[in-house]
C-alpha cells in the first residue's frame, strides 16, 4: 500500500499536493486543480500502469469540516476515482477547490463518461466544469434554485418556506418543458428532409419506469437520442446526512430496489471500515447468502422484463413466480420482502431462523431446471435471437470507457468480478466461475445474466452447507444497535444500548469507500465521516447511472423495436440511476 | 332498373324469413364470439402462464365480458383536439365492419351461409384490404408520432402480407376450380387441402397472423415501443371496436382456414355445425397458443420474412400445384 502511493507520488511528481490516508487503503492523492487534467489524462493512458476506467467523479462541500488536518484548503473538493480492470487497482484523485462558484477544466474529452457525472457535480454543488460540452442540470429540473448538495441548501421542505407557484412561474416552468432540438444538440433537419423527434416516456411501458428518451428518427432508424433522467430523484446522498449512520440502511435499500440487500452490503462494510470493526465470520456469510439471493431475485426480474420488451408476453409471468418463491425465502429470513434493510454496522439484525435450511436448500434444488426451461424457451427462441444478437453492440474497449461494470462489462468479454478479483466480505472462501460473452450484444448481456444465476446458486448452495457458528453480530462497541441481550445485564451495556439506538453511535473521523459487485455493476459507499452521529458526505456510486448513459452510443442507427431491447438489456432500475 | 316495389314484389315472406334469421345469427354469433374470446383468450393465457386470470365477475368469471362492455360503453367518448374528428371516428368502424362483412361468406354447415358468392374468395380479399384502411386510417388521424409510426407500420405490414395470403390460397383455388367457398368445402370430401396444399396452410396461417395483426406480428401495436400504436389515442367504445375487431378477425381468419385446409364442416357422427365450430375453435386456441409463446419480430425481418421467403414460397406453391394438376389431367 505505502509502496503504491511512493510509486503514485514519484510519477505525479510536483503535481501531487498531498497524499491522504484513508481507511480502505485506497491511494488517494490531492492534485492542484489546475493539473488535475493532465494528471488524469497521463494516468488512463500511463504505459507501466494505467487507470483505464473513470469509475465515479463527485464532490464534496468541504465548508464545514471540523476534522481535516493536515489537508489542502479548500470550500469544495472534486474527487476523480479511477480504476485498472486488468489490474483490479484504484486509485483516487482530488482537487481541493476555493470560493464559492469553483471551476474545474471538464475531462469529458479524456473520458465521455465524466459527461454525466461533471453534471451532477455541477447541478448538486455548482462546480463548473470548462469545456463541458453542455453542462446543464441533470437530476434537479432546470429552474431550481441552488445547488442541493451544498451544505447551505435545506435539506427538507419545512426549512425551504411556503411553497408558492404564481403565475409568471408556472408560465416559465410550462415553457421550459416545450421542445426545442437545440437544447438537446439535436439537429432539426437533415440535408433535404426534417427529422421526426418522438418522446419516449417518462411515463412509456417500454422504459421501466419514469426515463425519458428523446428519439431522432430517420423514420424508424434512431439517428441520435438523448436519454433525461432526474424524475426519480430522492436525495438519497442528502438524507445521508440527516440520518444517523445505523438509520440510513433502510435508505440504502431503496437506492436499487431490485438489489435488496446487496445495497446494504457496501454502505455497512464502508461504515465498518471507519470504525474499525470485524464482522465475525457467521454474519459475514449470512449476508453473502442473502446477497447472492438478491442478486438471482434482481436477474430474474431483468430476464424477464427483458423477454417482454422483445414482445414475449409469458416469461415474466413464470420468472415473477420464480421470485415470488425467493422473497418467500427472504421474507421468512427477515421479515420483509423487497426492502429488508436487514444488514447491521457489525452483523446483520437477527440469528437465521429455524428451519431456513430446508427453505432454501429448496429453492437452490428447483430453480437450476427451470432456468433450462427459460434458456430453451427463451434464448433458443429463433425470432428472439434475431431480435438480440447484433443488436445494441458494444467492444470491450468502450465499455470500459464509457465506465461500464457489471455483467454489462462482462457482455462484452471483460472478466472483471470484484467478487473474484478482489473478494470482499468473505467471497474469498467460495467457489465459482465468472461467465464473459464475446460480441457485446443484447443476446450476450441476456446470457451472462442467466449464467450468474447458476453461479450465484452455487454460491448459496456452499454457503448452506458451510454456514459456520457463532455470534451474528460483533460486540464491538460501535456496532449499532448493540447485541440487545447483552444490553439486559446490567446498567452500563443498558446506557450504552439506549445512547447507540437514539443518538447513533459516533463514528470516528476519516473516509472510506467500499465497492461491491452488485447486480447491475459495481456499486460503491463513500463515506466521509467527521466525528459525528452522521456522515459528514455519502456518495453513492451506481452501475446503472454508468450504463444508462451508453444509450446513445447503443442505439445510434438502430431500429425503434431494437431500442426497446438495448433498453432492457441495459439492467438499469431508475432508482438506481437518480438516487 | 326494377323499381324498389317490383324488387319487393319478387321477396317473398316464407324464404327471407330463414335468410333474415341466417343472417342475424351469423352477425349475433360472430359479434358474441369475438367478445367471449376476449374472455377465452384471457383465460387459456393466465392457464398457460401459471395464473388465474379473470375469475371473479360471476361464475367461472364468465360475466367479465359484460362488466368489460359496460365500463367501454359508459367510459367518456373521448376524441383528441388535435385530431381529424370525421376520420378519427370513422377508422374504426371500417375495421369492424369489413371483417364482418367477410363473414357473410363463411358456410358454416351445408346451405348455412348469408351469400353464397361464386367469387367469395376474392370478395374475402377485398374485404381484407379495406380494413386496412381503418387501421391506416386510425393511426393517422390521431395526429399522434406513435399512433403514426404505428399506423405506417400496419399498412406496410397487412399490404405486404395480403399477398401472400392471396398466392397461398391460389392452390386451394385450382385445386377446386372455383372461388366459392361452398364448392372448396365439396372439393374436400376426399382429402382435406391440408395435406396437399400443406405449404399453403402454413403461408396462410402466417399471413393470417399477420393480417389480424397478432404475436409476432403485433408491430402495429407494439406495446414496448409504441405504447399500443395505432390505437394509442382511443378510448371507450371506439378502442372497443378496435379491440372487437381483432378478435371478429382472429375468428375468421380460423373460420377461413377451417373452410380452406380442413374441410369445412365435414366430419362423421356429429352434425356439420359442431364439426365447424369445433375446428375453428382449436385454431383460435393455437393462435392464442402462438401469442402465449413467441416474441415480436422486427419490422425489417417482417418484411425480409414476407419478400425474401414467404413470396418465393407461395409462388413455387402455385406453380408446383398447377403442374400437378395439369399433369394427372392429362
Amino acid at each position: 500500500m505505502a509502496d503504491a502511493t511512493t510509486v503514485l507520488e514519484g510519477r505525479l511528481g510536483a503535481d501531487g499536493l498531498a497524499v491522504q490516508p484513508t481507511c480502505d487503503g485506497v491511494p488517494t492523492v490531492w492534485v492542484a486543480p489546475t493539473r488535475v487534467k493532465d494528471v488524469l489524462r497521463r494516468l488512463k493512458t500511463d504505459p507501466d500502469s494505467p487507470y483505464p476506467l473513470l469509475h465515479d467523479l463527485w464532490a464534496v462541500d468541504e465548508r464545514h469540516r471540523q476534522h481535516d488536518e493536515g489537508l489542502p484548503p479548500r470550500d469544495f473538493t472534486v474527487v476523480y476515482d479511477l480504476a485498472s480492470a486488468d489490474r483490479c487497482a484504484e486509485l483516487r484523485i482530488k482537487a481541493p477547490l476555493k470560493g464559492h462558484a469553483p471551476a474545474l477544466d471538464s475531462v469529458t474529452d479524456v473520458w465521455p463518461s465524466a459527461n454525466w457525472y461533471e453534471r451532477e457535480a455541477w447541478d448538486m454543488f455548482g462546480v463548473r466544469f470548462i469545456g463541458h460540452p453542455g453542462l446543464r442540470r441533470i437530476l434537479m429540473p432546470p429552474w431550481w434554485e441552488g445547488h442541493p448538495l451544498r451544505k447551505d441548501h435545506p435539506a427538507r421542505a419545512t426549512e425551504m418556506g411556503r411553497f408558492e407557484l404564481p403565475d409568471p412561474l408556472q408560465a416559465a416552468m410550462a415553457q421550459s418543458l416545450e421542445f426545442r432540438p437545440e437544447e438537446w444538440g439535436l439537429e432539426r433537419s437533415g440535408e433535404d428532409f426534417d427529422y421526426l423527434f418522438l418522446n419516449f416516456g417518462p411515463h412509456h411501458p417500454g422504459t421501466h419506469g419514469v426515463l425519458r428518451v428523446i428519439l431522432q428518427l430517420d423514420g424508424q432508424e434512431i439517428v441520435d437520442c438523448v436519454p433525461e433522467i432526474g424524475f426519480h430523484h430522492r436525495g438519497a446522498e442528502k438524507m445521508a446526512e440527516r440520518q444517523t449512520w445505523h438509520t440510513y440502511i433502510p435508505y440504502t435499500d431503496r437506492v436499487d430496489y431490485l438489489g435488496g440487500v446487496l445495497n446494504n452490503l457496501p454502505y455497512v462494510m464502508a461504515v465498518e471500515r471507519l470504525a474499525g470493526l470485524e464482522v465475525p465470520e457467521r454474519a459475514e456469510v449470512i449476508r453473502i447468502m442473502l446477497c447472492e439471493l438478491f442478486r438471482i431475485n434482481s436477474h430474474l426480474v431483468f430476464l424477464g422484463t427483458f423477454a417482454q420488451d422483445v414482445g414475449m408476453m409469458s416469461p415474466v409471468f413464470y420468472l415473477f413466480n420464480d421470485r415470488e418463491r425467493l422473497l418467500d425465502i427472504v421474507e421468512a429470513i427477515t421479515g420483509a420482502r423487497m426492502h429488508p434493510g436487514w444488514f447491521r454496522i457489525g452483523g446483520v439484525a437477527q440469528d437465521l431462523p429455524a428451519g431456513w435450511d430446508e427453505l432454501v436448500g429448496d429453492f437452490v434444488g428447483y430453480l437450476p431446471a427451470r432456468l433450462e426451461e427459460y434458456e430453451s424457451a427463451i434464448l433458443a427462441n429463433r425470432i428472439f435471437r434475431a431480435r438480440t444478437r447484433g443488436v445494441g453492440v458494444i467492444t470491450a474497449q468502450e465499455a470500459l470507457d464509457w465506465g461500464a461494470t457489471g455483467p454489462f462489462l462482462r457482455g462484452s468479454g471483460v472478466a472483471w468480478d470484484l467478487r473474484k478479483q478482489r473478494p470482499y466480505g468473505g467471497y474469498e472462501q467460495f467457489e465459482f466461475e465468472v461467465p464473459t460473452g464475446a460480441n457485446g450484444d443484447c443476446y450476450d448481456r441476456l446470457w451472462v445474466h442467466v449464467e450468474e444465476m447458476r453461479q450465484s446458486l452455487r454460491i448459496v448452495e456452499q454457503c448452506r452447507r458451510a454456514m459456520p457458528g457463532g455470534p451474528y453480530k460483533s460486540d464491538h462497541p460501535l456496532a449499532a444497535p448493540p447485541r440487545r441481550e447483552q444490553a439486559l445485564q446490567d446498567i452500563e451495556t443498558l446506557i450504552h444500548h439506549f445512547l447507540s439506538v437514539s443518538w447513533g453511535p459516533v463514528i470516528p473521523p476519516g473516509e472510506a469507500a467500499v465497492c461491491v459487485e452488485a447486480a447491475k455493476g459495481h456499486n460503491r459507499y463513500h463515506l466521509i465521516s467527521d466525528g459525528d452521529t452522521l456522515p459528514y458526505r455519502a456518495r453513492i456510486r451506481t452501475p446503472s447511472f454508468a450504463h444508462l448513459q451508453i444509450l446513445p452510443q447503443l442505439s445510434r442507427g438502430a431500429m425503434i423495436p431494437d431500442l426497446a431491447a438495448i433498453l432492457g438489456s441495459l439492467d438499469y432500475v431508475l432508482a438506481d440511476v437518480d438516487r | 332498373m326494377p323499381t324498389l316495389d317490383a324488387i319487393l314484389a319478387q321477396v317473398n315472406a316464407a324464404t327471407l324469413l330463414p335468410e333474415l334469421l341466417v343472417v342475424l345469427g351469423v352477425l349475433v354469433g360472430a359479434l358474441s364470439l369475438a367478445g367471449g374470446l376476449t374472455f377465452v383468450e384471457r383465460r387459456l393465457l393466465a392457464l398457460w402462464q401459471d395464473r388465474y386470470g379473470p375469475n371473479r365477475v360471476g361464475p367461472f368469471g364468465l360475466l367479465q365480458v359484460v362488466a368489460d362492455t359496460i365500463k367501454l360503453f359508459t367510459k367518456e367518448d373521448w376524441v383528441p383536439p388535435f385530431a381529424d374528428k370525421p376520420v378519427f371516428v370513422i377508422a374504426p368502424a371500417v375495421v369492424i365492419v369489413s371483417t364482418l362483412m367477410s363473414f357473410a361468406i363463411i358456410p358454416l354447415a351445408p346451405g348455412i351461409v348469408i351469400a353464397d358468392l361464386n367469387v367469395g374468395l376474392l370478395f374475402l380479399l377485398a374485404m381484407s384490404s379495406l380494413s386496412v384502411y381503418g387501421v391506416a386510417l386510425g393511426g393517422w388521424s390521431a395526429n399522434s408520432k406513435y399512433a403514426l409510426i404505428g399506423g405506417l407500420r400496419a399498412a406496410g405490414q397487412m399490404v405486404s402480407y395480403e399477398v401472400f395470403m392471396g398466392l397461398s390460397l391460389m392452390g386451394v383455388v385450382a385445386m377446386t376450380g372455383s372461388f366459392n367457398l361452398g364448392e372448396i368445402v365439396r372439393a374436400q370430401e376426399r382429402v382435406w387441402f391440408c395435406i396437399p396444399q400443406c405449404v399453403g396452410l402454413v403461408i396462410f396461417l402466417i399471413a393470417g397472423l399477420a393480417e389480424t395483426r397478432r404475436i409476432p406480428f403485433d408491430l402495429p401495436e407494439a406495446e414496448s415501443e409504441l405504447v399500443a400504436g395505432f390505437h394509442a389515442e382511443y378510448s371507450g367504445m371506439k378502442f372497443g371496436m378496435f379491440f372487437l375487431g381483432e378478435y371478429v378477425g382472429i375468428a375468421l381468419v380460423s373460420a377461413l382456414t377451417v373452410v380452406l385446409f380442413f374441410g369445412g364442416w365435414s366430419g362423421p357422427l356429429l352434425p356439420p355445425i359442431v364439426w365447424f365450430l369445433g375446428k375453428t375453435g382449436v385454431l383460435i386456441a393455437l393462435f392464442i397458443l402462438v401469442r402465449a409463446a413467441l416474441p415480436r419480430l422486427r419490422y425489417d425481418q417482417l418484411m425480409r420474412l414476407g419478400w425474401k421467403v414467404l413470396l418465393p414460397l407461395s409462388l413455387a406453391n402455385v406453380v408446383v400445384t398447377g403442374a400437378a394438376i395439369l399433369a394427372l389431367n392429362r
